[in-house]
């Protein structure tokens, strides 16, 4: 039907979305992971990161460079959502997280409706339409940055939750929280300190995705259910899950696009969706239901 | 955050059924002390997302099990309304009975597909807005629905196409609504099946092992939920003789359908209604207040269902209670 260096090129392009779904994924599946919760306020923290990143570069730095400060920012505040609002309003239970998270997602997307209108805005960066050029395909520079800053930050998250002290105890708290707390983990901490690192995956995002893309109050939603559906996929709770999972879904998208159409193409993400939750919520690579 | 239980089987019907009778009679004497349309219209919008939030409560505040998308069986019963009377001429009346049996269906259908595949908590929230997610997807995208230009019903206002010219013949009918599916909670409360409803949303595998059919009772709570619902997106395109995905199976929809009963009191048969009463004169007075401010209102809400959860967890009514016995306490001490 197409040619194959068409199909090739599309494959590529869905591999650099998926690397950017595969950050978002790996931020909402950490969380869950910890917490046993989908985080429902993990698109407008992505769409609050996005204008973060947004207005630094009206003030005259770039998303790359404004990256270095965002997500520590995100982090704080991810610690500070999770340890003062989020544990203390659910009381421990589990359907209450649901509701807080949802709640908060309403809050911050409809301040930023309210703030800023529903404007879209986006900026012009140097780099913004260069290309990449591989011999027999193009890609674009914004995005083959975005590739590689999500491949550093996959590293360095690994090295995280192997190599140190605070990734032993997200993992301890990850498998048995009552035994973490038994050998003297601080839970509460613990648990800021996740949902902290999955609002600064968050900013990551943020900052690489603008360049290529656009920014407003609702920008988050579009790909919060793209991630919702490769953390399904990848089985949740499980990071390698999630980052092979993103690829494919960018893939998926990318050639669904190439072949039905635009529109359909996120239907089939939809459609890939609700088979995963009813025929193995597992997900490819979980192992617990 | 759990409602009351089943308390006592005995109770006489008048402590059951005579609230809710009491507050029907005095809701229903409003048309008779304002004539005023803007009222009377905010007053059938809170009603009608009482009625979708009773709907949710039946499956969310009694069976425990939190649907993020009721949109979905709201957009059935709207388009359902407008399509067949639209599309096959059938008579508005009819068209009304028959988008409740189909939003029953969907949510049979959902239920069984979810159920079956053991979904619970996050997973089951994540399968309902999936679900919303496609059918205002398709709702948008196909023709046959008028695609991203929505459906219309023909104005021809006359009583039997379920067409007013008096708001207040509205506002009965939508109270008339509300008031059945109170009674029908009400009965649903206290019989068996609100009985095994409530021992799962405590406890599921507790109750299965003293022998509910955990999936047949979870299966009809979510029928008994679509319908309800359903029935509320029904009125909506009656009332506004106009849908679009987006008003149909938009999440502003699912959001407020678990607002009201958990700013109300989850699983209690008056939750929705005190939510939906408190919450709509609330966004009244912003608007009053704020003016125009896009967002506002649901930012608020949004506020509200933290807040409700953080200090209010068994809803308005649980904070009355709560009051109520602290001053009983503070006597008897």
């Amino acid at each position: 039907m197409f040619s194959p260096d068409i199909v090739i090129a599309a494959v590529l392009n869905g591999l650099l979305t998926g690397a950017v779904y595969a950050l978002v994924s790996v931020a909402l599946t950490l969380v869950y992971g910890v917490l046993h919760i989908i985080n429902f306020a993990h698109g407008a923290i992505l769409t609050a990161a996005m204008f973060a990143a947004f207005f630094a570069h009206q003030a005259g730095i770039d998303p790359l460079l404004s990256v270095l400060f965002i997500a520590p920012a995100f982090f704080a505040l991810g610690y500070a959502v999770q340890r003062w609002i989020i544990g203390p309003a659910s009381h421990g239970d589990d359907r209450n997280i649901l509701l807080v998270t949802l709640g908060l997602s309403i809050v911050i997307e409809n301040v930023l409706l309210a703030a800023f209108r529903s404007d879209t805005r986006s900026i012009d960066v140097p780099y913004g339409f260069s290309v990449v050029d591989l011999g027999f395909v193009f890609l674009p520079m914004p995005r083959v940055i975005a590739f590689g800053v999500t491949c550093v930050v996959a590293a360095l998250l690994w090295a995280l939750l192997t190599r140190t002290d605070t990734g032993k105890a997200i993992r301890a708290v990850a498998k048995e929280k009552l035994g973490a707390s038994l050998v003297g983990i601080d839970v509460t901490h613990i648990y800021a300190v996740t949902f902290g690192i999955g609002a600064a995956c968050l900013a990551v995002a943020a900052c690489v995705l603008l360049p290529s893309y656009y920014v407003n109050p609702r920008v988050g939603t579009a790909y919060v259910l793209v991630a919702f559906t490769v953390v399904v996929l990848g089985g949740m709770g499980s990071v390698p899950g999630a980052m092979i999972g993103g690829l494919l879904i960018g893939v998926v998208e990318s050639l669904s696009g190439l072949y039905f159409g635009e529109s359909l193409g996120q239907l089939g993400i939809f459609l890939i969706f609700i088979l995963v939750l009813l025929v193995r919520p597992t997900g490819l690579f979980g192992a617990r239901a | 955050m759990t409602g009351p239980v089943n308390t006592s089987p005995r109770t006489s019907l008048l402590a059951a059924y005579g609230p809710i009778l009491a507050v029907a009679l005095v809701l229903a004497l409003l048309p008779l002390a304002t004539t005023a349309n803007t009222v009377l219209n905010a007053m059938v919008l809170a009603l009608l997302i009482a009625l979708a939030g009773q709907g949710w409560n039946i499956l969310g505040g009694y069976g425990g099990q939190f649907s993020f998308g009721h949109a979905v069986f709201f957009g059935t019963g709207a388009y359902a309304v407008a399509l067949l009377q639209s599309r096959l001429g059938l008579n508005a009346y009819l068209a009304f009975g028959a988008a409740v049996a189909i939003g029953a269906a969907v949510g049979a259908a959902i239920g069984f597909l979810s159920f079956r595949s053991g979904l619970r908590g996050s997973y089951f929230a994540l399968v309902t807005l999936a679900f919303a997610e496609v059918f205002r997807i398709v709702a948008n995208a196909s023709p046959w629905t008028g695609g991203a230009s929505g459906a219309l019903i023909k104005l021809d206002m006359r009583p039997e196409n379920f067409q007013f010219a008096s708001r207040a013949t509205f506002f009965w009918i939508a109270l008339a609504l509300v008031t059945a599916a109170l009674v029908a909670t009400r009965m649903m409360e206290r019989s068996r099946f609100g009985a095994y409803l409530v021992a799962i949303r405590e406890n599921e595998d507790a109750a299965k092992a003293l022998g509910v059919n955990t999936f047949r009772v979870k299966l009809q709570a979510i029928t008994a939920s679509a319908a309800v619902t359903a029935a509320a997106g029904a009125f909506y395109a009656q009332y506004f003789l106009f849908v679009d995905a987006n008003i149909a199976f938009g999440t502003w929809i699912s959001v407020e359908a678990l607002l009201v009963p958990i700013v109300g009191g989850l699983g209690t048969v008056f939750g929705p209604l005190i939510g939906a009463l408190a919450l709509h004169g609330l966004a009244e007075a912003t608007k009053a207040l704020a003016g125009r401010l896009p967002g506002a209102d649901l930012a608020l809400y949004g506020a509200l269902l933290v807040l409700a959860i953080a200090f209010a967890p068994n809803g308005v009514q649980g904070l009355f209670n709560r009051l109520k016995g602290g001053f009983s306490t503070r006597r008897a001490a």
